[in-house]
Formats: structure tokens, C-alpha cells, sequence
């Protein structure tokens, strides 16, 4: 495969950099793209559903399937931009920005009941009766 | 602690998880290989890498290739006639189709220059044993067949390898499986234990891995080895990546391409250690007896354990382990509302 860095001309990084609010240091985007090139099998220049699932730790997570809707297909500037949030150095308010997108999965712009009731519905699936969650919410 | 509706929304821990797969696994981590350091980045240097390309394809690759084919030659019109002529399974037929597999195997073996480094005390053929080892690339199987006849259990592969698994192997003594039949566990799991039970049989090698690792980390064992009720004999297999990185990754080479690969590499260099046989101890289960053993064979090779099984680089998690994750944080919710 080479050396991944290689492939990554300066520019090419600070680009990157910018683009996900200088979130990250030079050194971890470079070690992301050696990730997202290893997990972009037939070098499409993008990740596909089932590379992602075909991570074990990955595919047994309970929300891996909504998002999975955000990170599908994403080139590597995207890529780092959607990690960027889950950096320490990132905002609360862009925290805060993330998680209400997952709920909102569909992008109307506010969360609805339903969404609420569809989240709880993943991350207790068939332990937990329809009735209960509605109730909780 | 009162339970507010805020914890309830509050996904992060399980986003964090996810993107946390995401950034870096331990299980994708077993099937990297790393790419070799280009080294020959001056002006110096470069010259005496294209001579040592010149000299590894120009030279070397053809007098292994020839060293090859001469090997199967010799090999063929020896085993054929013992096969077909002779008749009845005699002894000395057996004898004599063992010896040449081994020999067989030694060609191989030089046809990549292997430097091949046996410690411990070598295998003996007796009955109730069965020896276990890590598993890098097919090539494991021919490095311990050069020294003992063993007999393997393997999974059925196309093309000329399943040409060679089928006519040659038999006569050492092979058991197929089919990784993607469940039923084929018991049946597998009777044979083997048949075939430990006679002496006259090749010793039994198993890689409990059940598949090719990068000979950095070890994936779980699977514990049919471990359950047969007889001595285990652990197997340390380590290459020297210096020479060449010998992890076969079946999934982006064929197997020919990884034996090209490796006759126009410098050299295959190796360690086997043979460890002491092991028993189940009194009240330990067939897992423990498995972990214990993989334990000491990564100890042995320098490998890292990852708690993973490997066919998960065929197959998805089982829906269980998502479920399970379901039930206890439905459990942990329902719990704390009954608190308040």
C-alpha cells in the first residue's frame, strides 16, 4: 500500500485541517487517513455500509445503524470533519449540534416524539415493550 | 440520584464507542500488514536496491521456480505409482507416501530459502495427541509437514491447491471442513476424535484460529482442539518480517500470488518452538484449557491476544452481542425509574 503520508501532500493536510476547525493536530489526520484508507478496501475514496459494519465493535453498537446513515460515503475530508466532534477540544455546542443531528436523522430540523421513541428503540430493542418507551418519553 | 429525563437522551457514551471503532478496532488491527519502509529514497541507495530487484527476479525467482518443478517432477512419478501400484493400505506404503510429502515440502521450503528454526523436542507418532499452533499463511502447514508428517484438518480450497489438498494430503491423513456449515462442527468434532484414538495415524496438527492472522496478535482458539480428551502440544510460530512478511492475507492475495511473493522475497525466516504438552487440569473447563494454551503459545511467539473470534472476517457479530448490549441498558433504565 505504501507509506500513507506520502500520498498526502502538506496542502493536502491543512486543507483537511481547516476544513474540521483545526480539531486536529497534523499528526492525527495523518494517522486517520491510514485508517479510512484501510478500511476503504477497493479504494473507491470513500467508506462504504459494509466496511463499516464489517468491524465487529462497530456493527454491535446499537446506533451503528443511524449512523451509519451520516457516515456513509463520506470522502476523507468529511470523514475527519465528522470525527472532528468526538475530539476533547471540540465545543459543547458542537457537541450538542451532533447529537440532536442523530436524533433528527431525517434533517427536518427540530427532534419529534417519534425520534425520541426511535433512538430508545435502538439502544433497547426487544428488552424494552413499544409501550414503555412511549411512557418513558 | 433522581433519574432526569437528560440522561435518558444522553447518547454520547454510546456514540463515543461508536467513533471510537471507527478511529482504530483491535480485531482489523490482527489482519494489517504493515508496508515495508522504502528504504532506498537516496542516491546510493536506490542503485543497490534496483540491483537486489534485478538479482531477486532476475535470478533467484527463476532457479527457485526451476528448483520447483523439478521438486514436483520428481516428486510426482514417485508418489504415483506408489499409489496406484502398490496395493492395500501396508505399512510401508504409508511409510513411503509420508516421505515424500516431507520431501516434497523441503522443496518448498527452499524454494523460498527458508531459514527454519526448530527448538523443543520434535513430534512423536503416537496416539492421543493432537498438536496446535498459531496460524500466519498456509505456508505454516508446510513448514512443520518438512519435519513431521502431520496430518491437518483444512478447509476445502478451489483450484490446484484443492487439486493437491485432495490427491496428496489423503494419504497423510486429512480431515475437510466447511467454515460456513454449522452442522459440519459435530460431524468434524467426531472425526477428529476418531482419528487421535488410532495409532496408526500422522499425528493431528490444528491451527485453532481458524484463520490467517498477521503474526502480531492471536484471535481466539476455538475449543474443538481443546475438547478430544487427549494431549495438547502447543506449536510457537514467528517470522522475521525482516526478510519478508509472510502473513498471507487471503482476502487480497490469492494463494499463488503469496508463494510469487515469497520466492522473490530474500528469504523466509522463521522460529517453531514445540512447547511441553498439555492436559485438562482437574476443574478447569475446555475454554480455560483453551486460553491457557494461547496463552503460552503467544507468550512463546511474542503475540498480542485480542479477544475476537476470527471468522468475523467472514461474518457479521452475531445480532446476540447487539442484543445483549440492549438488555442491559434497558435493564440499567427500568432499574433506576423503580428507584425513584
Amino acid at each position: 500500500m505504501g507509506n500513507a503520508s506520502s500520498m498526502l501532500t502538506q496542502y493536502d493536510i491543512e486543507e483537511v485541517q481547516e476544513h474540521c476547525s483545526y480539531l486536529f493536530s497534523q499528526q492525527e489526520i495523518v494517522s486517520l487517513y491510514e485508517r479510512f484508507c484501510q478500511l476503504d478496501r477497493s479504494a473507491k475514496g470513500f467508506v462504504a455500509e459494509d466496511e463499516f459494519l464489517s468491524i465487529p465493535e462497530y456493527s454491535t453498537n446499537p446506533l451503528s445503524q443511524r449512523l451509519l446513515r451520516m457516515v456513509d460515503g463520506l470522502n476523507f475530508k468529511e470523514f475527519v470533519s465528522f470525527l472532528s466532534t468526538f475530539s476533547a477540544r471540540a465545543s459543547l455546542q458542537q457537541k450538542i449540534e451532533f447529537i440532536f443531528k442523530v436524533y433528527d436523522i431525517d434533517g427536518k430540523g427540530k427532534v419529534s416524539f417519534k425520534d425520541l421513541v426511535e433512538v430508545l428503540r435502538d439502544l433497547t430493542g426487544s428488552s424494552m415493550s413499544e409501550k414503555q418507551r412511549e411512557v418513558l418519553i | 440520584m433522581r433519574f432526569y429525563r437528560r440522561d435518558l437522551l444522553d447518547i454520547s457514551p454510546v456514540l463515543t464507542e461508536a467513533a471510537g471503532a471507527i478511529v482504530d478496532d483491535s480485531f482489523t488491527r490482527c489482519f494489517k500488514s504493515n508496508s515495508p519502509e522504502p528504504w532506498n529514497w537516496n542516491i546510493y541507495l536506490f542503485p543497490l536496491w534496483c540491483l537486489g530487484v534485478v538479482i531477486r527476479y532476475g535470478l533467484l525467482f527463476p532457479l527457485r521456480f526451476l528448483t520447483l518443478i523439478l521438486g514436483w517432477m520428481a516428486f510426482f512419478t514417485a508418489f504415483f505409482p506408489v499409489r496406484f501400484l502398490m496395493n492395500g493400505k501396508n505399512r510401508l506404503k504409508s511409510k513411503i507416501e509420508r516421505k515424500l510429502v516431507e520431501m516434497m515440502c523441503s522443496v518448498f521450503v527452499a524454494s523460498w530459502t527458508g531459514v527454519i528454526k526448530y527448538h523443543g523436542p520434535r513430534p512423536s507418532s503416537r496416539p492421543y495427541q493432537v498438536f496446535v499452533a498459531n496460524h500466519t499463511s498456509m505456508i505454516d502447514f508446510i513448514i512443520l509437514e518438512q519435519m513431521t508428517a502431520f496430518a491437518v484438518i483444512m478447509q476445502k480450497h478451489p483450484g490446484w491447491v484443492g487439486f493437491i489438498q485432495k490427491t496428496i494430503l489423503e494419504s497423510v491423513g486429512c480431515i475437510w471442513f466447511n467454515r460456513n456449515d454449522l452442522k459440519d462442527r459435530e460431524v468434524v468434532g467426531r472425526k477428529l476424535r476418531d482419528h487421535v484414538q488410532h495409532p496408526d495415524n500422522n499425528p493431528l496438527l490444528i491451527f485453532p484460529e481458524g484463520t490467517c492472522v498477521n503474526n502480531q496478535y492471536t484471535v481466539m482458539f476455538k475449543k474443538g482442539a481443546f475438547e478430544l480428551g487427549c494431549a495438547v502440544c502447543p506449536i510457537a510460530i514467528k517470522y522475521n518480517k525482516i526478510f519478508v512478511d509472510a502473513f498471507w492475507n487471503s482476502k487480497k492475495q490469492s494463494f499463488t500470488m503469496h508463494l510469487v511473493r515469497l520466492m522473490t522475497s530474500w528469504a523466509v525466516v522463521c522460529d517453531v518452538w514445540f512447547l511441553e504438552p498439555q492436559y485438562l487440569r482437574e476443574g478447569e473447563t475446555a475454554i480455560e484449557f483453551t486460553e491457557r494454551v494461547r496463552d503460552m503459545i503467544a507468550a512463546r511467539a511474542g503475540l498480542k491476544k485480542v479477544p475476537w473470534d476470527g471468522y468475523l472476517k467472514h461474518n457479521r457479530p452475531s445480532p446476540k452481542h447487539t442484543e445483549e448490549k440492549q438488555r442491559m441498558f434497558a435493564e440499567s433504565v427500568l432499574r433506576r425509574l423503580e428507584e425513584n
